[in-house]
């Protein structure tokens, strides 16, 4: 359990600085801080059993079926990277509750800062990657919520906009890239993964999977040629830049590089892509470092370069750098914090980050001033602090490896030339600030800070130095796990001593600090040279490049969604023939061979009638009524197919929509032009014809292709079963409303759903009544024709009849449901066309949208009612009683079922067409109407 | 007869296409319907064709496959629905936008769509 509330607590505690949002601002820092401490104190209760090289896992159950498990894993890796995230986190919440300022709101702060924290040992914790995946894409947005913290400025909007894309675009890549590592491994569990390093790499996919997870780590830990981020992320809150973009979230890149070492590393692609990464990150890091004025800027690509370093270090394909690295992550981490801190405090109360024109705070500040320049001599690598030790331990393993062949001299070379830069620009963030003349036009008169805004400080450098001069003893422990997490076990001999006598990695240091200093003391040449360079504005640069993008996205898709249905159908059925078409080409014969029944007259005849209706529909389609009236024709044909080919249910249901659907249409063209103008041009009627053409062409082959063919159906089960499992003969019906009842359920809601639509469609519309027809003449007068009514009101109960007959006898003979309900329908529709809205509105007020309800109701409850009994939904009953008179009957859950088809069925028809009917009377739907 | 329907299924499913790539909602709507015809005689033509196939158990020996009968009934009533949505969209789209183009164009004057046709 412990390890759950380790990330648990904090996503409470993202809540907390909500809740204590009106109390002081004090109150509130506590408060957030009490969450994170709590998950520290857990974290440090487990030191003893990870230090022992225990794996604290935990696991629950989700989607066991896909892999999906929330999986918590603690090793000695993620136990530094959550011992970084929620000490430094503490830190930067004391800081912050003095950085911030009145004005800003420091609940919503807080609030991102800890759902940051969460994203962040969510990363570190996770055992399941799909999961790292999730939290990974966490810390983007969270990042982004922070960079924009200052929303009123346009540095930070943009910004954090840059850092998003960027971050983003990588996360997409680790996602591609994590979905290949599950295949190829078989599993998502992160230990699986660890175990199957040789079969990944030797996986003819490890090149693209290694480019994208490398995509993915390299955006996120702002190496070259994706570090222009994080300068631009600098508009951020300091606390944030202290947290986010130097100690914890930047390093997420290389915390995965580190978590996945077992699994991809030890190839010659990994030292290529990696190594180089890192080597070309680290010297443009530290090169263009120097020549930044703003604080801060220096300070990001400071952390760009060493970020390269650790980059590179792990790149290196070797054991002992591996330790390098993970060493160095402990030490970056604390002092570039401290010092993002300091240059937080400087910026605070001098007001100015520009070293042109802080000069000479020595005298205002020499507490903060001790604090920072002992942290940049870290930074530097001066000996006697922790930046010394890793950075002699880098130096080392340059010189170890031998992957360039001949040519692997040039590593430990351009390291060196690395290291003097990073010793020069040291040296100018000290120099520059704190002596160097005197301060000019600042604003506020510089002081020291609040003595708890400086702790934060005082405890990182503390910490530089105690681990500088007693390495083993403080960190030991913590880097030892960690690497053996890395390693997976297989931790190398290494010392930690301060002292390891006279070698070369000590004269690289010398050379490195020798070198720094005179590259400082001669700076105004190099000024000179770079200042002489064309500057280059990345942000504006990519803001341009977005800006491209978004035109070419919005081309492309005014191209394709243009507004034309007409350019959509052609393409979707372009994309059918093609699909559908290549396939039957391979194919060697149409026929399949089944014995064809032969043409008699009378199928002759109706075959005759359909086309030549269907073919008459097309030509006077211009003539809309017309045009009706052949299709109508068409809508018979096809019912009497139906009763051609033993499918009598069929042919009663299209019957009656035919019917339902002529009516509707009818009264369409009331609201529409009853005329189509001729607008297209020839060419384009020949590309519809072709394209027709071809789609017919292939819909009725296939059609042949299936027909001729022999077949075996799984209807043999429902032909079997109908009468003994489900009560009834019509097999059609008992599959409707037994076998596939749920198919059906689903299916009249949608066509409630159907007719719910278009009731509200038809709301409030600012409907154009015609007062003559399209010829121009006027409607007739008579408006409900006796003789009409007559029949209608006379049919009407002979009609409901009918259907109640349809209805019951639907489970054993053709009829059910379905039928039944048109045929209520229909009956009743007659009565609105003869005697009018007025005159049925008197005699019968139903609200349509209710019957719906009511039917699907029904429909819903029958099935429940299986659940009274112990059956799952829907499971259906049937049984036979004997009653006087009647015989015997049947009674079956069946029929409850189909009633409720048959309601929502009348309930749904009816609402459409008395909707569109009531269009033209006083009775049209407004939003005032119940609905 | 296979080939009969076959064709007649082809020639449907032709004349629904060629009207739903006209320019205006009510062509297309027709155009629809004749669609949903040409596609529930081609499920129903999956279970082959039977002249005198059994529907009802008892009657016959040799059945009418009851499995795509019970499919296309429901494709009928949806199908009803859908058509019925679509018309009172085309309805709606002619109230709101004062035409019954579906190509994409701009409602133009008149004089301006007699210049376009030329």
């Amino acid at each position: 359990m412990n390890v759950l509330w380790i990330l648990l607590l904090p996503m409470l505690g993202t809540l907390v600085p909500l809740l204590l949002a009106k109390q002081s601002r004090s109150r509130n820092a506590w408060g957030t801080a009490a969450a994170p401490a709590l998950a520290l104190a857990i974290l440090l209760s487990t030191t003893q059993s990870v230090f022992s090289g225990e794996v604290l896992l935990q696991q629950w159950q989700w989607i066991p079926l896909l892999g999906l498990d929330l999986t918590l894993r603690l090793d000695g890796l993620a136990y530094l990277f959550s011992l970084l995230i929620l000490a430094i986190g503490l830190l930067i919440i004391l800081y912050a509750r003095y950085y911030l300022s009145e004005q800003d709101s420091m609940p919503r702060f807080y609030s991102f800062l800890m759902l940051f924290m969460t994203a962040m040992l969510g990363i570190v914790l996770s055992g399941n990657i799909l999961q790292i995946w999730l939290f990974w894409e966490l810390t983007s947005i969270s990042s982004f919520l922070l960079i924009s913290f200052w929303w009123h400025k346009s540095e930070a909007r943009r910004g954090a906009r840059m850092a998003l894309t960027i971050t983003g675009g990588g996360g997409l890549c680790l996602l591609a890239a994590f979905l290949l590592l599950g295949n190829i491994a078989g599993s998502y569990q992160l230990a699986d993964i660890l175990e199957q390093g040789a079969l990944i790499q030797q996986h003819s996919l490890y090149p693209l999977l290694l480019v994208l997870f490398l995509l993915g780590c390299f955006t996120k830990s702002a190496q070259f040629p994706f570090h222009f981020w994080l300068p631009n992320a600098m508009a951020a809150p300091t606390p944030v830049s202290a947290y986010l973009h130097s100690a914890t979230m930047v390093k997420a890149g290389i915390f995965l590089l580190a978590r996945f070492y077992p699994a991809l590393s030890g190839t010659e692609l990994w030292f290529l892509l990696v190594s180089l990464t890192g080597l070309t990150t680290l010297l443009v890091g530290a090169y263009l470092a120097l020549f930044k004025h703003d604080l801060k800027g220096l300070l990001a690509y400071s952390t760009i370069s060493h970020l390269g370093l650790i980059t590179l270090l792990f790149g290196l394909n070797a054991p002992l750098a591996a330790v390098a690295g993970v060493f160095h992550i402990i030490n970056h981490a604390t002092f570039k914090a401290s010092l993002f801190m300091a240059a937080g405090i400087i910026d605070h109360e001098s007001g100015s980050r520009d070293m042109r024109r802080l000069n000479g705070l020595w005298q205002f500040m020499p507490i903060t001033a001790t604090l920072m320049m002992v942290a940049a001599a870290a930074m530097a690598g001066v000996p006697l602090l922790n930046g010394f030790l890793s950075k002699e331990m880098f130096f080392a393993e340059t010189l170890q490896q031998h992957l360039l062949g001949a040519l692997s001299w040039i590593i430990p070379l351009l390291a060196t030339v690395a290291a003097i830069f990073s010793v020069a620009y040291s040296l100018r963030l000290i120099h520059d600030v704190f002596f160097n003349g005197q301060p000019k036009g600042l604003t506020k008169t510089p002081h020291e800070p609040p003595r708890y805004m400086r702790l934060p400080v005082e405890v990182l450098v503390l910490l530089c130095i105690l681990v500088g001069i007693a390495p083993a003893m403080l960190v030991g422990g913590l880097l030892n796990s960690a690497a053996a997490a890395v390693l997976a076990g297989n931790l190398p001999e290494y010392s930690l001593a301060i002292w390891h006598g006279f070698n070369l990695p000590l004269l690289m240091s010398a050379i490195a600090l020798a070198g720094g200093v005179l590259m400082y003391v001669k700076r105004k040449q190099l000024f000179d040279f770079q200042s002489a360079l064309p500057g280059v504005d990345t942000l504006n640069i990519f803001e341009q490049l977005m800006k491209q993008l978004t035109r070419g996205a919005e081309k492309l898709y005014n191209w394709i969604d243009n507004g034309s249905l007409q350019r959509y159908m052609a393409l979707l059925l372009t994309a059918f023939v093609i699909l559908a078409g290549l396939p039957l080409i391979q194919m060697d014969a149409l026929g399949g061979g089944r014995a064809e029944i032969p043409i008699d007259a009378v199928n002759a005849t109706g075959a005759a009638m359909l086309l030549i209706s269907a073919f008459a529909t097309v030509v006077w389609h211009r003539k809309r009524v017309v045009a009706l009236l052949m299709i109508s024709v068409v809508g018979l044909m096809v019912s009497i197919a139906f009763t051609r080919f033993s499918a009598p249910d069929l042919a009663l249901t299209q019957l009656s929509v035919e019917v339902v659907t002529i009516i509707l249409l009818m009264l369409a063209l009331f609201f529409l032009p009853h005329k189509t103008p001729k607008q297209s041009e020839p060419s384009k009627v020949v590309r519809d014809l072709g394209l027709a053409s071809l789609v017919g062409i292939i819909v009725g082959s296939l059609s042949y292709a299936i027909m001729t063919r022999p077949f075996t159906t799984i209807s043999d089960f429902f032909i079997a079963n109908a009468k003994t499992g489900g009560g009834g003969t019509n097999v059609v019906n008992v599959i409707l409303v037994d076998f596939r009842g749920f198919d059906t359920l689903g299916e009249i809601a949608v066509l409630g759903i159907a007719a719910l639509g278009i009731f509200k469609l038809l709301t409030r519309i600012p409907v154009f009544k015609p007062s003559s027809d399209g010829e121009g003449r006027p409607w007739a007068r008579e408006r409900h024709p006796l003789l009409l009514a007559t029949v209608a009101q006379s049919i009407l109960p002979l009609a409901l009849m009918v259907s109640i007959y349809i209805f019951f006898r639907g489970h054993n003979l053709p009829g059910g449901g379905f039928i039944a309900g048109l045929i209520t329908a229909v009956a009743i529709i007659l009565l609105y066309i003869s005697q009018g809205v007025d005159w049925v509105k008197a005699r019968m007020n139903i609200e349509y949208q209710r019957v719906v309800a009511v039917g699907l109701l029904i429909a819903f409850m029958t099935g429940l009612a299986s659940w009274l009994f112990g059956r799952p939904y829907l499971t259906s009953w049937f049984d036979y009683f004997q009653l006087p008179l009647f015989g015997e009957i049947e009674l079956a859950s069946a029929i409850a079922f189909d009633l409720g088809v048959y309601v929502t069925v009348v309930g749904a028809t009816l609402l459409i067409l008395a909707s569109l009917g009531k269009m033209t009377t006083s009775y049209r739907p407004t939003h005032k109407e119940q609905l | 007869m296979e080939t009969l329907f076959a064709l007649c299924i082809g020639f449907l499913t032709a004349c629904g296409v060629f009207l739903m790539l006209r320019g205006r909602t009510f062509p297309v709507v027709v155009g629809l319907t004749m669609l949903s015809y040409a596609v529930n005689l081609f499920i129903f033509a999956s279970g082959r064709l039977n002249l005198k196939g059994a529907v009802v158990l008892g009657t016959s020996d040799s059945y009418a496959d009851p499995l795509p009968q019970a499919l296309v009934l429901t494709a009928i009533v949806i199908g009803f629905a859908m058509t019925a949505f679509l018309v009172i969209l085309a309805i709606r789209a002619r109230a709101d936008l004062g035409n019954d183009h579906v190509d994409g164009s701009m409602p133009a004057p008149r004089h301006a769509k007699r210049e376009r046709t030329k």
